[in-house]
């Protein structure tokens, strides 16, 4: 089902500003109530330089790029039956609003499960700041789970 | 925001939950505008019938923010090493997300004081919906 040849393809890689309306609006989506998120003074009575990126929320940025779907076109997957079984952040440096992030994702991973029926895709994607400093590591872990027969019953 | 000091943490000790919901249709468009992910499947429910769905569902990132909400009511964003999520079960409409967190080690990471966190968000049945781990640094 997957194209395991793959495996270790760079994706397009691309930079993304944080910005702080963006960021206030995830803060209400997520219903955050700690106002360090969403209220410029209160981040910066903690001791930070504008809004501090919550940690979820590079998944969010990297969204952001060109194409989000190009790994699903690269691998001829149907967005529609992929779901997401794990999402791991490693952190290096806290990022705030105003800064340019740039990501880099790749295929870490393909491989199959339950003879063939399930898919699973690993992208690794590394975040760096403008100066090239890390910021953090994430690792997705998607599940291809083309409907079976029984379902439609 | 006071950050916990490493010698009051013990091993056991569970961090204030955060309850969010119940998810809405409106709770999903807002997540959707808000983090970019249009996915059909949470928004649009002529699309999830025909993925073969039921209905359209949370966003498995959704719950993954309430759940680290237990983290960002507790320390700093700038204290938080790791945070790893495994999605257990779908979230549906409807659903309360209970979120929780216990503390499962005290350690030195990199020569930092360090504490491990074991996550669970549970719906109101107390299905678990998704699980995961944290590495926070205190000092």
């Amino acid at each position: 089902m997957l194209n395991t040849q793959l495996k270790g393809t760079e994706l397009t890689a691309f930079s993304v500003e944080v910005e702080r309306g963006r960021l206030r609006t995830f803060a209400k989506a997520t219903g955050q109530d700690n106002p360090v998120y969403w209220d410029e003074a209160a981040a910066q009575a903690q001791g930070h330089p504008s809004l501090p990126v919550p940690p979820t929320f590079l998944f969010c940025l990297e969204m952001e790029g060109p194409n989000p779907l190009e790994v699903f076109e690269r691998l001829g997957v149907n967005y529609a039956h992929v779901l997401h079984g794990e999402q791991h952040f490693v952190f290096h440096r806290l990022a705030h609003a105003g800064e340019t992030l740039h990501f880099q994702p790749r295929i870490a991973d393909l491989y199959e499960k339950k003879g063939g029926t399930l898919g699973f895709i690993v992208c690794e994607t590394r975040v760096q700041a403008s100066d090239g400093a890390a910021v953090a590591d994430l690792r997705s872990v998607l599940v291809v789970r083309p409907p079976q027969p029984e379902d439609m019953r | 925001m006071t950050t916990p000091p490493f010698e009051s943490i013990q091993v056991g000790d569970l961090l204030p939950g955060v309850a969010a919901g119940p998810i809405t249709r409106h709770t999903l468009g807002l997540y959707a505008g808000a983090s970019g992910d249009y996915n059909p499947l949470h928004i649009d429910s002529d699309y999830a019938r025909q993925a073969g769905m039921p209905d359209v569902f949370a966003h498995g990132m959704l719950s993954a923010a309430y759940l680290a909400r237990v983290l960002t009511q507790w320390v700093d964003p700038s204290a938080l090493r790791q945070l790893s999520i495994r999605f257990v079960a779908i979230t549906q409409l409807g659903d309360q997300v209970h979120c929780q967190a216990r503390v499962t080690e005290k350690r030195i990471q990199n020569g930092e004081q360090c504490v491990a966190l074991e996550l669970t968000a549970r719906n109101q049945a107390g299905e678990v919906k998704l699980t995961g781990t944290a590495v926070v640094a205190l000092s």
